[in-house]
């Protein structure tokens, strides 16, 4: 590790180094416990590099060479190279195009030397890199429309790549890069529309539309009777409330059923559908027939449901303190698919219980917090961008990954940091945090 | 550095605080408040796997396991795991044809998924079983599997034991849930009977299941486990060297024949002709062998020794006597002068003999089975003035008989036991509409009548007399190992019976003589053994069936009892050939060989000839052919309607229909159709060779 070396340990934020590594140990073991078989040998099955826990081992250790390798680089590197990378991510995602394999009904992957390599997973540290540096351009001035939309693009055109390559999933995450916006000064009203925008759609989905419609005059109408004295004042407000309720009628009625119908998988919808509890029934035996054959669920026959249902039984039943290290018999046997990767949350759940639930999810808002800390601190305004997109990023993660397992959000295929088994995944999270800790160090110097 | 912006990092801050918040409270609410998913969980990995045990040996008289517990194999395939075999070689070996085969794969993928083991073919038979075994390796996918099974070393004894079998829906209703579906459980015979002592306790093996249900080990290492008990073990009274004889000896006969040792009720053999070996419903054939078994019209599944039912006839006028004695009606000295018929009545009732001085006390009626004394002494009993009445006195003499386990059922540990015919004088009220007397029953007299009787009832009318005046209820089992109190079952095979108690020693040995005598001097003499002192009575009962509308009269059925040794009783047997002629002809010489068998433990060599004689002649009645044709043929034509196969049918179609051209007819057979579903003879006749008086 990289403590020893005095001349780059100096400024390092060590708090934030540990929280990794325990974060990865507690992945590594997770791991072996949702994988290990009955009766192997422990410690040579650790060595051996064939199961997953000694693969997550050995990508602990390449991470780490890494992020030595980072911290021995000076900050200036990654102002500087910020767009060569942008431009690197983007090629290599629209290389996939021409030379993806296809594993798991994904598309996104490029198999290279024996290697698979997910450029969509990687493409968030570029990302960041890219907007913290058009963030703190001198010239950018935030403020502006069109910076925004500038930034937005930046940060959005890498998602519109990932959702062609049918990884929906994790194009989602170049969302939480609003939250960066937001923090350089994107109007609170975009937010808050976004949220609204986004409780209507599942309004959509759980109310009959009719009522919805009704529901949604009759909140106008009590708008204008309350805001009756300024309307009077301000004619222009009747109208902007009007437009309001038109739009909303129109996203109803129109716009969620058009998006479902044609724009989403079937299988997108059902899991959606899954998630607030309601059935999804296919139009015709032909959309029946697309979803069977597009959905990258492994157990057809069980419905989209079933990873979920399994999975809330797995934690459910590790009850306060759980059943220990391989204890658990949801996991042990297979009953969630995909726990040593999207799932693995539920080992915790169900081997440790609440207590270690609740121990995994303060380590990580402390995680969070401290780089919020770290943010707010750097004279830089890149390094303070790239600290937000961080904790952006990691924060999407963790919360789309555990809502999901506990059947809080539909299932997004998106690894949980640090502890999901994944070479791609573990080595984009640890250079992702480490180049903040390496600007973290500089963070008396002024970046541009 | 936009400062303004600054108090947005605390609503960040807010916005992650609030969704961990979120998750907290879920987590809560799943891990802390709701056990709904703790009982999921156990439901959805932990898999309850019956142990089932072994089920309880029975065993004879002198510890020789006569039902035993075996092995055999299944072959059971993990369709998941079927990889480059070789099917053609595999259907050669089992003798099926590949599709066949791939039915029975998709069956087993229907029935218990791709990854779970399900039976492919059950109890391969030996020679199969060899061959798979050899070359199992070269079929992954497919497994042999061991499974207990039933087995009875001696082939013999089938009605007695029964079978086993899967346990069907009125079995588990009326075990209110405690047999499953799967289940074996006793279908006749004393494992249907014993069921409870012989099944055991099951036990259960908590088995963690992995998504796709296979077994991958022991739940918490076995700690909830409760290992099986095994059924207790039975200990009988049957000889079984005895019942192979009388196996043997009732071979091509319909009939039965029923040993007991008269002073503890057990049953020492228990045969019903026709018979077969039990194991025939174990092996792999057994279905095909029960069908056979079941469409047999001379019911070989059907157990004459306690539902065949047949007018005692003379054999009945022992008990008659000591009815009258009891009561104190006759004295042993009482006699009548008998002039070849009764003609107390309107109509006269015919006897054999007409010698003057062959009723003249009752050792020489009953040596003589004069007719008119016995019909003399029951109307005596019955019209008596103490009764006041034939009505009164009737049912006081069919208190008698039901006290004899006559008319109603023994109790013997047999499931769906009959109980014969004494009818109730209420019976003789509506079909004689108030008129009768005892002139109108008076054959019950001689055992005719409406009475009938079960062998075993017989059997035990002869452990009466053997005892003097007591018996204990017929039963096989002597003991249950490990017999505790709650084995209540036992309890009433060990209540001693004493349904006589005004008859001195004297009456006793008059009755007793009189039977001696029908073996040294009279119809019983073939049942003659050396240096014991044999009591019996044969009988012959005309018999009547209708054959394809008519009432066509059968060859007599030939009865007898008898029991040995007169000083010491040790074994008393009934036996009744059906259309076999006079009692002594077939059922006396079965009866004799029995005794001895069991009395001596061996056969002299001139009676190995006899038994080979007995046992080579078939008795088969011969309307048996005819009946069997009828019902095939007509069952033929059925599945032809429902299928419109002519397969089956065309084996009826050119077939000469009577009777006697398919089968060679046996040799003791002299009139080629005889019958009987319904045992009720129209009269009897007593036997042929009369004893002249003699004094004793």
């Amino acid at each position: 590790m990289s403590q020893r070396k005095p001349e780059i340990s100096k400024g390092i934020d060590w708090l934030v180094v540990w929280l990794y590594i325990i974060l990865v140990f507690i992945g590594i073991m997770s791991i072996f416990a949702a994988t290990y078989t009955e009766g192997d040998p422990v410690l040579q099955s650790f060595i051996s590099l064939k199961t997953d826990y000694s693969r997550q081992l050995l990508y602990f250790g390449i991470a780490a060479v890494l992020a030595v390798f980072i911290l021995l680089t000076d900050s200036k590197f990654f102002t500087a190279t910020a767009n060569l990378w942008y431009a690197f991510g983007i090629l290599l995602l629209l290389l996939v195009f021409p030379f993806h394999t296809e594993v798991k009904g994904t598309k996104s992957i490029i198999r290279f030397a024996g290697f698979q390599l997910q450029p969509a997973e990687l493409c968030k540290v570029f990302v960041n890199l890219a907007l913290a540096k058009y963030l703190s351009r001198v010239e950018t001035d935030f403020s502006k429309t069109r910076s925004q939309l500038i930034a937005t693009a930046i940060a959005i055109s890498p998602a519109l790549i990932t959702i062609l390559q049918q990884e929906t999933g994790l194009a989602l995450v170049y969302f939480s890069f609003f939250l960066v916006m937001f923090r350089e000064g994107l109007p609170a009203a975009v937010l808050i529309i976004g949220f609204s925008l986004a409780a209507l759609v599942v309004a959509t989905l759980l109310v009959e539309p009719n009522t919805l419609a009704i529901i949604l005059t009759a909140i106008a109408a009590g708008a204008v009777y309350i805001m009756r004295r300024q309307i009077k004042r301000k004619r222009r407000l009747l109208a902007v409330i009007m437009g309001i309720w038109f739009v909303s009628v129109g996203v109803q009625r129109f716009v969620v059923p058009y998006v479902f119908e044609t724009v989403l998988q079937p299988y997108q919808v059902k899991r959606i559908y899954d998630t607030i509890g309601k059935d999804y029934v296919p139009k015709d035996e032909a959309e029946a027939l697309a979803m069977e054959q597009t959905a990258p669920a492994k157990k057809k026959d069980d419905g989209g449901d079933y990873n979920v249902k399994q999975s809330k039984i797995a934690i459910g039943s590790g009850g306060f303190s759980g059943k220990g290290l391989l204890k658990g018999t949801q996991t042990r046997y297979d009953f969630v698919p995909e726990q040593r990767t999207d799932f693995i949350f539920c080992t915790i759940g169900e081997g440790f219980g609440f207590l270690g639930s609740f121990t995994l999810m303060l380590i990580y808002f402390l995680l969070l917090m401290r780089i919020i800390t770290i943010a707010e601190r750097q004279r830089s305004v890149f390094s303070r961008c790239y600290a937000y997109g961080v904790a952006s990023v990691l924060f999407f993660h963790i919360a789309i990954n555990i809502c999901m397992t506990i059947g809080l959000a539909p299932v997004i295929g998106i690894p949980l940091p640090f502890i999901s088994y994944g070479g791609t995944a573990l080595l984009t999270f640890t250079v992702l945090l480490f180049i903040l800790i390496r600007l973290d160090a500089d963070r008396q110097m002024v970046l541009r | 550095m936009s400062v303004f912006n600054q108090s947005r990092s605390t609503v960040i801050r807010l916005i992650i605080a609030g969704l961990f918040l979120v998750i907290i409270v879920q987590l809560m609410n799943l891990q802390l408040f709701s056990s709904k998913y703790r009982e999921l969980a156990f439901n959805n990995a932990v898999y309850p796997k019956v142990k089932y045990p072994d089920r309880g040996i029975i065993y004879d008289r002198k510890g020789k396991a006569i039902l035993n517990n075996t092995i055999m194999f299944d072959l059971e395939v993990t369709p998941s795991q079927i990889r480059s075999v070789d099917t053609g070689y595999l259907c050669r070996l089992l003798g099926i044809d590949t599709a066949e085969f791939r039915k029975r794969v998709i069956t087993a993928i229907v029935k218990n998924g791709r990854y779970r083991p399900s039976i492919f073919e059950d109890l391969l038979p030996p020679l199969v079983h060899a061959r798979l075994e050899e070359n199992i390796f070269k079929f992954p996918g497919f497994a042999l599997v061991e499974r207990p099974v039933r087995t009875y070393p001696f082939n013999a004894a089938a009605h007695i034991m029964g079978y086993i079998g899967e346990a069907d829906s009125n079995n588990i209703k009326s075990s209110s849930g405690f047999y499953r579906l799967g289940d074996y459980v006793g279908k006749t015979g004393l494992e249907s009977f014993y069921e409870k002592v012989l099944m055991g306790k099951r036990g259960v093996e908590y088995m963690i299941k992995d998504n796709k249900n296979r077994l991958v080990g022991n739940y918490e290492n076995g700690k909830f486990d409760t290992a099986a008990v095994a059924g207790r073990n039975l200990r009988t009274y049957i000889d079984i060297e005895l019942q192979q004889l009388a196996e043997k000896l009732m071979a091509g006969k319909v009939g039965a024949a029923v040993a007991i040792e008269p002073k503890t009720g057990g049953i020492l053999a228990m045969v019903s002709g026709p018979n077969f070996d039990p194991n025939m419903l174990t092996g792999p054939e057994k279905q095909e062998n029960f069908n056979n078994l079941f469409r047999d019209v001379s019911s070989p599944l059907l157990n004459r020794a306690i539902k065949g039912q047949y007018p005692p006839g003379s054999t009945f006028k022992p008990l008659g006597a000591l009815v009258a004695l009891d009561e104190g009606i006759i004295t042993p000295s009482f006699g009548i002068g008998c002039g070849g018929a009764y003609h107390g009545c309107a109509r006269p009732v015919k006897c054999t003999h007409s010698n003057p001085g062959h009723a003249a006390n009752l050792r020489l009626a009953i040596a003589n089975s004069c007719n008119s004394y016995f019909t003399h002494i029951y109307r005596l009993s019955v019209d008596a003035d103490k009764f006041g009445g034939v009505k009164n006195g009737y049912q006081q003499w069919k208190k008698y008989m039901n006290a004899f386990d006559l008319g109603v059922r023994v109790g013997v540990d047999l499931p769906s036991e009959d109980r014969g015919n004494i009818p109730d004088s209420s019976v003789y009220n509506r079909v004689y509409r108030n008129t009768w007397s005892s002139c109108t029953n008076l054959t019950l007299g001689i055992g005719q009548d409406m009475m009938t009787a079960t062998p075993l009832q017989l059997a035990n009318s002869m452990c009466i007399i053997a005892n003097k005046g007591y018996y204990f209820t017929p039963h096989f089992v002597e003991k249950i190992d490990n017999e505790t109190a709650e084995d209540t079952i036992m309890n009433r095979y060990r209540v001693k019976h004493a349904p006589l108690t005004g008859i001195s020693d004297e009456a006793y040995e008059a009755v007793i003589s009189g039977m001696q005598d029908v073996v040294e001097i009279g119809t019983a003499r073939m049942a003659q053994i050396p240096g014991v002192n044999v009591c019996a009575k044969t009988g012959t009962a005309e018999n009547y069936k209708i054959i394809d509308g008519k009432r066509t009269k059968l060859k007599d059925n030939s009865m007898f009892v008898c029991f040995a040794p007169r000083e010491n009783p040790k074994i008393a047997i009934a036996v009744v050939v059906e259309n076999a002629g006079y009692g002594g002809t077939w059922a006396g010489p079965i009866a004799a060989l029995m005794m001895e068998k069991y009395l001596n433990d061996t056969l002299r060599p001139e009676r190995v000839k006899e038994v080979e004689r007995v046992a080579g002649t078939d008795l088969m009645p011969g309307w048996i052919i005819r009946e069997q044709f009828k019902a095939d043929s007509t069952r033929a034509v059925n599945w032809f309607r429902m299928t419109k196969d002519s397969s089956v049918l065309k084996r009826f179609m050119h077939r000469d229909q009577r009777v006697d051209t398919t089968r060679k007819k046996p040799a003791p057979l002299p009139k080629p159709e005889t019958r009987t579903t319904l045992f009720r003879p129209e009269a009897i006749l007593p036997d042929k060779p009369s004893i002249q008086s003699k004094t004793v």
